[in-house]
């Protein structure tokens, strides 16, 4: 009976395991480090993600490999993501070192770490294969999240931020998980792929099926934070220490991203008449709200949330678009243009959120649409930057924002959803108009305070480097766009 | 004889009750934390029952691994309940009101 | 594949200037500035040289150098078609931008803004060069936008005089009502053809011959003759055609390089490069022939009639660019395309040598733009006199001069064509002419000639004058008092000289090739059956000398001369004249002097329309649902919705949970079917 018992390769899941390790390393390697800036903690927590890219760079290969009984998936999508997810964290923690210096009243160390075990959090996610995988991973960096919210332990708006993410959060799992064990009921298996191949071959019990899939979507909707599972999105973003907002509004929008890849379109793909109806109305609802509210907004952190929460509805359009009428032929350009739009919006709210990290000081939150006013008069260059970022979001053509809507607009066209795609444009025109105004006050208007931008070089070159980027692949979206039609066409067959 | 669907319905019963504490209670954050707890319980006794249901242990492994999340989310939560406390000096769920619009 | 490179070098050498010149305007010096701009232009123009060169030896390209991007079926392509048209573009684009670069260094040396003007200059060769090298109408588009972009940039440059914003602004408007019917060309090209490639698009469209669309009502329209009109009616507004001129006048509140440069010798002749182009789809419809014929027609001479009352010297060769662009229109009308051509070609340099000239005479008269306080300047400023007058011989068509050769075509032309409006279009080129050498000698005159009139305390003789909204006054200082004007720089001066040598011979060395000599076979597309205007014009022509000996014996010379003539008996001998014609006959000068009220029918009708329907409808007591709703209601509804939205996030969790589950519910309700 033993004799068949085959330990499992531990090879495509050497990132999560190096990464495991480093997390417990660091957390008692930060018990000795004495100086306030946690210099050492900090280094080591940037070698090992650079460590990290490096093992899934060399671990990298172009076939699919499933290992732990099928539970966990190694595939060029994976690898892809996970390199992003590593780029996007380090810049975060870059950004954030300064800020958190700042607050007093932020724990240094545990940050970090809190942060390493969000990734890898968001690295299981990316490569679960399993309903249980998914789940380990989805609950590992919610936990952390939830925990990086409240860090400000003075701050009444943080705690209470992260209690209403925490309440939500749980309630989310709640619902996943529900619609799970619905799945599981419907077909008999957990894993995945072995899901979407039951589905394929045996007939299953089609109203527990649809019962499961729609509490499936609203627990996806939750983590994405679309329309009208979106409730805590400004609240959080608003809430949370800015350099956590940053970190929130990033990576986990890749993870996110990669479980609707598994979960809808690795899994569930012979149902997606049922789920891309679904996902249509949400993304809509996305769109218009998410694009409204943000008019009314004078924060800049809780319009950035009302903007994530619409852009994330304009991405979904993506996925909706990839099957018609069982008709798969458009599905890797439809799937390719959705990780596109992922990717430059990650990009592109990085650098945003980097430079309203630029404008904050020690006891001083630079979060008010009317700190940027006249910032052109302070900083021309960085000033330059933030419209840079503006404008993509909007959407203007030859900033990377536009190829990303372009691209997925023609999926939807090419689906034939014409009046969708009416609607994405006119709701992204409603958009623009807050972009713009972020223009026009940093341009137009007198600056309230005088000083010049302070921060360390570094950080300076980092965030006009994340911002020339985002006119950069405006320019040159091509490579970024093939790759990701590449790595999706590696690992959905 | 019991059948799975009363297992089912008692789950789906489970889960309502503890959505409904969600929503409906307005006073004491602890309750909330109940009504998460008992939502997952209500999804471990779908699980169980379909495992059994289906003779397949997989089912009945997750809800190991579910209670164990729990009990870390548990944690987590309370320790952000604390942190509230400290902070508000409340935890009426009423309270929790200064970021809005 | 190293031509390809070439060409990839001619036109990102002026952006590289551009990019270091303007991201680091206010780091570099000035020297830097001007020097590293040049280099690029110049690069750019050894480039074209070759590009020429290689073309001449019979190698053309056709084909995408960059894909922007791919996405599903559509893709954006960088892509280049070199061709006979294409290279003469790019020869006369880089050469006078060089000129006008070096020309700036004299001009705007006193300028703050003197970096930013040198990278908006070069970013405009560049936008100019993608236009003229695409292959394609997207690229052509971009290209035509980005031209237009610089162009507002540059009118607007000296950002604060409130008649450089004014005109700024019209030139924006105004150009919006072109691009409105270029997009919608485009549009239709892409809808009916399926590609937005030159090639693929000219490949197909005799398909497309007896397509028609219905438009609204009953009437079927030609689908060619939609497409053209629609292009036709962008190149309206770029190379400003009346009713859509009344931009380009305004714009000469910009620098005196910009108007040489974009205002003469390049941007505006877009239109006329595109229809060139487009020529294909032209030859497929008459109607659209005709159209661009009678429109190009009434530009030519009634924009030069306004030449004849200006007083500020710039608006004098604002007006004759206007007229000079109507020819050429009236040229692409009659199906001589590579005549339009080559008298876009020859009008660049003439056009831009006189524009610069005035620039030298601005510096010389130290900003002060009014004729009437100038005169004499011959013995001050002896270069400037000698080319400006070697530009006007050019532009009147005297013979030998390039304008001669390019501009008796474009009569001939006429004359051998007989679509509907050749009639009209023949009369209005021939009267021009007499009409052109009128107000460009009488300029001649009254800059160069007669009693000196400068340094005298005009400024307050004329406040209150109707030509004060002309003339802006805060940034032209004049002469004072018993100062005398003096020759410029060199760098102002060695540009006039090299302009004025292909103003002079470029039409004897190039007609013949140009237009007879199958220069543009495979390029240019004339239907020979429908449209035999070359094929006549070829079968007259017996080499440019003896074009010389013929024109002794046609009426343009002598109209031309006659015009000459009686510019300097007015202005001359009997200056008194003109002042009492000007009395005689002042119902007719005033329409001049409110340039046939084109301004005043804008702002009356469109704009003062509005009003009167506006406050017609408030009467009838509806005040809201006109401003409130109609005006500003988009506007108020989407803050109104923004707000009402934004209420729904109360802050507390309970109903933040509650909204999770109506989401999951509706979901629920409409999938779930038991």
């Amino acid at each position: 009976m033993f004799n068949d018992f085959v330990a499992p390769s531990l090879y495509p899941a050497a990132p999560e395991i190096f990464l495991l390790f480093m997390a417990c390393v660091i957390l008692l390697v930060d018990l000795g480090v004495k100086s306030p800036r946690r210099t050492l903690t900090f280094v080591l927590t940037q070698l090992t993600l650079l460590g990290c890219a490096a093992i899934t760079l060399l671990t990298s290969n172009t076939e699919v490999v499933y290992t732990f009984s099928g539970m966990f998936v190694d595939d060029m999508m994976a690898d892809l993501l996970k390199l992003l997810v590593y780029g996007a964290v380090m810049l975060a923690l870059f950004y954030s070192r300064e800020y958190i210096q700042d607050r007093q009243a932020i724990p240094k160390g545990e940050y970090f770490v809190l942060a390493l075990l969000a990734t890898l959090g968001m690295l299981v996610m990316i490569s679960a294969n399993h309903f249980l995988t998914l789940y380990l991973g989805l609950e590992m960096m919610s936990l952390s999240l939830y925990a990086m919210v409240a860090l400000n332990r003075e701050s009444a708006i943080s705690t209470e931020a992260a209690m209403k993410y925490f309440i939500l959060g749980a309630l989310a799992s709640g619902l996943l998980l529900y619609g799970m064990s619905m799945i599981y009921g419907a077909t008999g298996s957990l894993e995945i792929t072995e899901v979407g191949e039951r589905l394929y071959t045996y007939s299953v019990d089609k109203s527990v099926l649809v019962f499961g899939i729609v509490f499936l979507v609203a627990g996806l909707a939750f983590k994405l934070g679309v329309v009208p599972f979106h409730m805590w999105v400004p609240d959080v973003y608003h809430g949370a220490p800015t350099s956590v907002t940053l970190f929130i509004a990033a990576a986990p929008k890749l993870a996110a991203f990669a479980i609707v890849m598994r979960l809808l379109v690795s899994g569930l793909i012979t149902q997606a008449a049922d789920w891309q109806g679904m996902l249509i109305v949400l993304s809509v609802l996305s769109m218009g709200i998410g694009n409204l509210v943000a008019i009314a907004q004078t924060n800049i952190k809780r319009m950035l949330a009302y903007s994530a929460i619409s852009h994330m509805g304009f991405m979904l359009l993506g996925i909706v678009t990839g099957v018609v009428g069982g008709d798969a032929r458009f599905a890797l350009n439809a799937y390719s243009s959705a990780m596109f739009y992922v990717v430059t919006y990650v990009l592109t709210t990085l650098a945003g959120f980097g430079l309203i990290m630029m404008l904050t000081r020690a006891g001083f939150e630079s979060d008010e649409l009317d700190d940027f006013k006249g910032l052109n008069k302070r900083s021309p260059w960085f000033a330059a930057m933030m419209m840079f970022v503006m404008l993509s979001m909007a959407g203007i053509p030859f900033f990377v924002g536009f190829f990303a809507k372009f691209s997925v607009l023609q999926a939807v066209v090419a689906a034939g959803y014409y009046w969708l795609a009416v609607a994405a444009v006119l709701f992204s025109l409603v958009g623009a108009f807050y972009y713009l105004r972020v223009v026009k006050l940093m341009y137009f208007d007198e600056p309230k305070i005088q000083e010049p931008i302070e921060g360390p070089l570094f950080i300076k070159v980092l965030v006009s480097a994340n911002g020339l980027a985002v006119a950069a692949l405006g320019l040159f979206p091509q490579f970024l766009m093939s790759l990701c039609a590449y790595a999706l066409m590696r690992s959905l067959t | 004889m019991l059948s799975l669907s009363h297992f089912l319905i008692l789950g789906a019963i489970l889960f309502a009750i503890s959505i409904v504490g969600i929503f409906l209670n307005r006073k004491n954050l602890i309750v909330l934390l109940m009504a998460i707890e008992l939502m997952l319980l209500s999804v471990n006794m779908n699980f169980v029952a379909f495992s059994r249901y289906m003779q397949d242990p997989n089912g009945q492994l997750f809800v190991f691994f579910i209670l164990a999340v729990a009990a870390a989310e548990a944690a987590v939560g309370l320790a952000i309940l604390v942190l509230l406390f400290r902070n508000l000096k409340t935890i009426h769920v009423d309270d929790l009101d200064s970021l809005k619009g | 594949m190293e031509m390809q490179k070439l060409y990839l070098l001619v036109a990102l050498a002026p952006l590289f200037g551009a990019a270091v010149a303007g991201l680091l305007c206010r780091v570099i010096p000035r020297w830097l500035g001007h020097t590293v701009t040049i280099a690029g232009v110049a690069v750019s123009f050894i480039g074209s040289v070759l590009v020429f060169q290689d073309v001449m030896a019979g190698n053309t390209f056709n084909g995408p150098v960059y894909t922007w991007m791919t996405t599903g079926d559509y893709s954006f392509h960088v892509g280049f078609l070199i061709d006979s048209l294409t290279a003469t573009m790019m020869l006369v684009v880089t050469f006078v931008s060089l000129m006008v670069h070096i020309y700036t260094i004299g001009y705007m040396h006193e300028d703050p803004g003197y970096n930013r003007f040198f990278s908006y200059i070069s970013l405009f060769t560049f936008s100019m060069l993608m236009l003229v090298m695409s292959n394609n109408f997207m690229q052509l588009f971009f290209g035509w936008e980005a031209v237009g972009l610089v162009s507002y940039l540059l009118i607007g440059f000296w950002y604060t005089r409130p008649t450089a914003i004014f005109a700024n602004m019209k030139a924006f408007l105004v150009n919006r009502v072109g691009d409105f019917g270029f997009i919608l060309g485009i549009g239709l090209v892409l809808a009916h053809f399926g590609s937005l490639d030159y090639a693929t698009v000219f490949a197909k469209a005799p398909e497309f011959a007896n397509t028609t669309i219905n438009i609204w009502g009953a009437a079927d329209w030609s689908l060619m003759t939609v497409v053209c009109i629609c292009l036709f009616i962008g190149a309206m507004g770029k190379s400003a055609q009346v009713p859509l001129h009344v931009w380009l006048p305004d714009s000469m509140e910009g620098p005196t390089p910009i108007s040489a440069l974009i205002h003469a010798a390049t941007m505006v002749t877009a239109g006329i490069f595109m229809v060139s182009r487009m020529s294909p789809l032209f030859e497929m419809s008459t109607t659209a022939l005709s159209f661009v014929l009678v429109i190009g027609a009434i530009t030519a001479l009634f924009m030069g009639f306004l030449g004849i009352i200006q007083n500020d010297i710039k608006r004098v060769v604002a007006y004759s660019t206007l007229s000079q662009l109507g020819y050429m229109t009236v040229a692409l009308g009659a199906s001589a395309y590579s005549v339009a051509v080559f008298h876009l070609m020859t009008h660049a340099f003439f056009k831009a040598l006189l524009f610069l000239g005035a620039g030298s005479v601005i510096i010389g008269m130290h900003h002060d733009q009014d004729m009437r306080n100038m005169g004499g300047l011959r013995k001050y400023m002896p270069i400037t006199w000698i080319t400006s007058l070697l530009g006007s011989l050019a532009l009147i068509g005297t013979p030998f001069f390039a304008g001669f050769y390019s501009k008796d075509s474009i009569i001939e032309a006429v004359a051998a064509s007989h679509i509907p409006g050749a009639g009209f279009a023949y009369f209005a080129v021939l009267a021009g002419v007499f009409v052109t050498a009128f107000y460009s000698f009488r300029m001649y005159f009254l800059v160069f000639h007669g009693e000196e009139r400068f340094g005298k305390a005009h400024h307050d003789e004329h406040t209150g004058d109707h030509d004060d909204e002309e003339v802006s006054h805060d940034h032209h200082h004049g002469l004072a008092p018993g100062q005398k004007p003096h020759e410029s720089p060199w760098v102002v001066t060695l540009p006039l000289v090299l302009l004025a040598i292909p103003s002079v011979l470029i039409g004897y060395v190039a007609i013949e090739p140009l237009l007879y000599g199958g220069y543009f076979e495979g390029v240019i597309h004339i239907d020979k059956v429908a449209h035999p205007v070359m094929e006549e014009l070829a079968h007259e022509f017996h080499g440019p000398l003896a074009m010389v000996a013929h024109a002794f014996r046609t009426a343009p010379f002598w109209l031309a001369l006659s015009g000459v003539v009686v510019a300097w008996f007015f202005y001359m001998k009997r200056p008194d004249i003109p002042a009492a014609i000007q009395r005689r006959f002042s119902g007719l000068n005033a329409i001049l002097e409110n340039k046939y009220f084109f301004d005043k029918i804008n702002e009356t009708v469109f704009a003062g329309g509005a009003r009167l329907l506006g406050r017609g409808l408030w009467r009838g007591g509806d005040v809201a649902v006109i401003d409130g709703f109609i005006v500003n209601g988009s506007a108020k509804v989407v803050g109104w919705m923004a707000a009402v939205v934004r209420y729904f996030q109360t802050g507390y969790v309970y109903h933040y949970a509650f909204t999770m589950i109506i989401g999951l519910l509706l979901l629920l309700t409409l999938w779930v079917r038991v």
